[in-house]
């Protein structure tokens, strides 16, 4: 049971530090904009693409520091050229822009690299066990897809709060006009945050690409988690949006591995029912079955009982 | 949701375009014969979203088919070309039944479909209704792949036709394997949480009971169809549980997750699939799944049995150097669909039902198939194969890697009995 409980925390630290590298650039983008991104999983999608087309040629560590580069770029032009003028018909307009951006890149990207599963594999280097426990490995790349996370998130805490730049973006988010009539270019402080958000996801999709494999529909598996964290944290809120992550990484590790279910309840309560029960599903329904729904779950009741999620400030 | 229908719309009399254009050129290259209405056929399977790929590489090989077999060779019925129509129902039963008021408006009478038992069941009642209510423009189902036994049991019709061995006719073969494997005595059973996945549980767990009562079940998982982002958690499961085998229905993203979680986690025991190879899973897998993963599949994989069938391999390769033959039973399909017509000299659905009852028909690989008219199940030899680097003539995924069959069994070894009382419409 331990080994499954070590495991299951370990997995779940992974994901929740992926989902974070995700969630931090939404969030940030949001409450730059005011909308949601809804092509944020797109840009994860087209990050593992393109290190995938550059690891074939150059290897995977080419790709690694390229690929975000290059999903980076895309999303500041995407910035420049396609939000900042669709801006002034107001946020529906920015929310069906990015909508509309989500298919497109979907159906590019299975244009150019077709709709079968591409063979991303994980580096040699890091091909290894790092370590053995109860007879199970935990691969080094994934000791790697945590230490990459990590890093993100001390590096963006410390710009955000620390650095003049952190400053003056926090203050180009909630009172644009002031910090433009301190002679700073606000609209090219929103083409860098957005062109750093993209690449955020990009650099997420590099690293997630080879153990969760790259296949077209990986933008659509990871989207809709993504908007729930960033809700659940609260809208905006960077700390949150970690919070949220972990919590919901974790939260679906131990759902899986964990062995109880209707049944067990029914059992400790005395009740049986027969198995041609009109509800019969109900009742013999388990834990690890409905773990993927529980985020979603989780979603309604905070919605329900803190709808400026965990750490968001209300809206006027 | 995620789908684009202004493109497929606008695809679609581009390509038609494209068809009349090419008949009108052979046609004024040809003897001015009278241009006939093309035999239509509509192919009606996911051609985008998560499992996008397996529907494309099934519409490739049915459209080359039809092109190599029928099309330059003069078409069918004294010149009348095959069309395929292509249909993308995103493999979700909603949109199933949208293309199928599409393709009846179309005037279409044939379908094939092949993935997902739902989506399967779904157009199985859609067809039955829909034939009950407009004698004289009935539909046929060609179902080529999606394998849940209710389909030629309780909720047989006499409008659907299946060419894949069903789950349980799998099942059988596999648990004979599995059963001869003294070193196994433990099996985690992992899949997903739709019929099929639970026929393919059901089913194992019941056939081991009775092969191998010492066999014991130490996992039975479900988890969602094309939700779940990393399996890792899973493997952990699998791992504890001490199991010395796995045996899994997945398909398409679903299976490479759960396959390469497994590999990662330096797990060393064999995994028993049906769906594990082709449109990018084998090259995925790589040396990681060698001799590992084993799939129950009909027909044979390397060495292919016939020249006709290594020429037919080759030619397919040399116009579509990006997929593979995954599904020769899609060809079978097509040549008995097309011998029906040939024999009744009518395109008619009843005409071509009767014509496949209790057909037998020699394919390409030099094998007799029967298509048994009480439930319309075909049946065919049915093979074991690995996934490895050796002897492989024809590779998938343009990799290296491929498919090598290691034990195989006549079609006679795996008829079953069926519960399937069929009334045959009244004409």
């Amino acid at each position: 049971m331990l080994e499954v409980f070590i495991f299951a925390t370990l997995n779940g630290l992974v994901t929740g530090f992926l989902l974070f590298m995700l969630a931090s650039g939404l969030t940030l983008i949001f409450s730059m904009m005011g909308v949601l991104n809804f092509a944020h999983a797109s840009f994860y999608m087209l990050g593992a693409y393109v290190a995938y087309s550059i690891s074939l040629y150059f290897g995977f560590w080419t790709g690694l520091i390229f690929a975000p580069l290059i999903v980076g770029l895309l999303g500041a032009l995407i910035e420049r050229y396609g939000l900042r003028r669709v801006h002034q018909s107001g946020h529906v307009a920015e929310l069906v822009f990015t909508f509309g951006l989500a298919f497109l890149i979907e159906e590019a990207v299975q244009f150019f690299w077709g709709r079968d599963t591409k063979n991303y594999q994980t580096p040699d280097l890091l091909d290894f066990p790092l370590f053995t426990l109860f007879g199970q490995e935990f691969s080094a790349y994934r000791g790697f897809m945590m230490t990459i996370s990590i890093g993100i998130f001390i590096a963006l805490y410390y710009v955000l709060t620390k650095s003049r730049v952190g400053i003056i973006i926090q203050a180009a988010i909630t009172h644009p006009q002031t910090v433009a009539n301190l002679g700073h270019n606000v609209p090219l402080i929103f083409m860098g945050v957005f062109g750093v958000g993209t690449a955020l996801a990009g650099l997420a999709g590099v690293i997630a690409g080879p153990v969760l494999t790259t296949f077209p529909g990986m933008a659509t598996v990871l989207g809709s988690i993504v908007f729930v964290i960033v809700v659940i944290g609260g809208l905006g809120s960077l700390a949150g949006a970690f919070i949220a992550s972990l919590m919901i990484g974790l939260l679906q590790s131990y759902a899986i591995a964990s062995d109880v279910g209707m049944p067990d309840l029914l059992n400790l309560l005395g009740i049986s029912f027969a198995r041609d029960h009109p509800l019969n599903d109900l009742w013999t329904i388990n834990l690890p079955q409905i773990a993927p729904v529980l985020p979603f779950l989780l979603l309604v009741l905070v919605l329900i009982f803190r709808p400026t999620g965990l750490l968001g400030k209300r809206e006027e | 949701m995620r789908n684009f229908q202004a493109l497929i719309v606008i695809s679609q009399p581009i390509r038609k375009l494209l068809t009349t254009l090419s008949l009108v050129s052979t046609l004024s290259l040809g003897s001015l014969s009278t241009a006939q209405e093309p035999v239509r056929i509509a192919f009606m399977d996911p051609l985008s979203g998560t499992f996008a790929s397996i529907g494309n590489t099934g519409l490739k090989i049915l459209q080359f088919s039809a092109d190599y077999y029928y099309n330059s060779r003069g078409g069918i019925l004294g010149g009348r070309m095959i069309e395929i129509v292509p249909l993308d129902n995103k493999q979700s039963p909603n949109e199933t039944q949208l293309q199928f008021r599409r393709a009846v408006s179309d005037d279409i009478q044939i379908i094939f479909q092949g993935n997902s038992s739902a989506v399967a069941n779904t157009l199985n009642q859609t067809i039955s209704r829909h034939n009950r209510r407009n004698p004289g423009q009935e539909v046929l189902q060609i179902n080529y792949s999606a394998v849940d036994p209710i389909l030629t049991e309780e909720n047989c019709s006499f409008w659907h036709f299946r060419f894949d061995a069903h789950a349980n006719m799998k099942l059988n073969i596999l648990t004979d394997y599995i059963a001869a494997d003294p070193d196994i005595k433990s099996m985690y059973i992992i899949g997903q949480d739709y019929s099929f996945g639970q026929v393919v549980s059901d089913t194992s767990i019941e056939l081991l009971k009775q092969k191998r009562p010492d066999i014991e079940i130490v996992g039975n998982e479900f988890h969602p169809i094309g939700q779940v982002k990393d399996f890792t958690p899973y493997v952990t499961k699998i791992v504890s549980s001490g199991a010395d085998a796995v045996i899994t229905g997945n398909f398409g993203a679903d299976m490479v997750s759960l396959a390469r979680s497994i590999i990662d986690s330096g797990l060393d025991i064999p995994i028993y699939t049906f769906y594990a190879a082709y449109d990018g899973i084998t090259a995925t897998l790589g040396e990681g799944g060698k001799n590992r993963i084993r799939l129950i599949h009909n027909g044979v994989a390397n060495p292919l049995p016939s020249e006709e069938r290594k020429q037919f391999n080759h030619d397919f390769k040399a116009e579509n150097p990006n997929f593979d033959v995954t599904q020769p039973r899609i060809l079978n399909a097509l040549q008995m669909v097309v011998t029906a017509m040939e024999q009744t000299q009518s395109t008619d659905p009843y005409d071509i039902a009767v014509a496949l009852e209790d057909m037998r028909f020699t394919t390409i690989g030099n094998e007799e198939i029967w298509m048994r008219g009480d439930d319309h199940q075909i049946f065919q030899s049915l093979s074991i194969s690995v996934h490895t680097d050796e002897d492989i003539e024809f590779d998938a995924d343009n990799s290296g890697w491929g498919l090598r069959t290691e034990y195989q069994v006549p079609k006679e070894d795996t008829i079953v009995e069926s519960s399937c009382k069929m009334r045959p419409p009244r004409r």
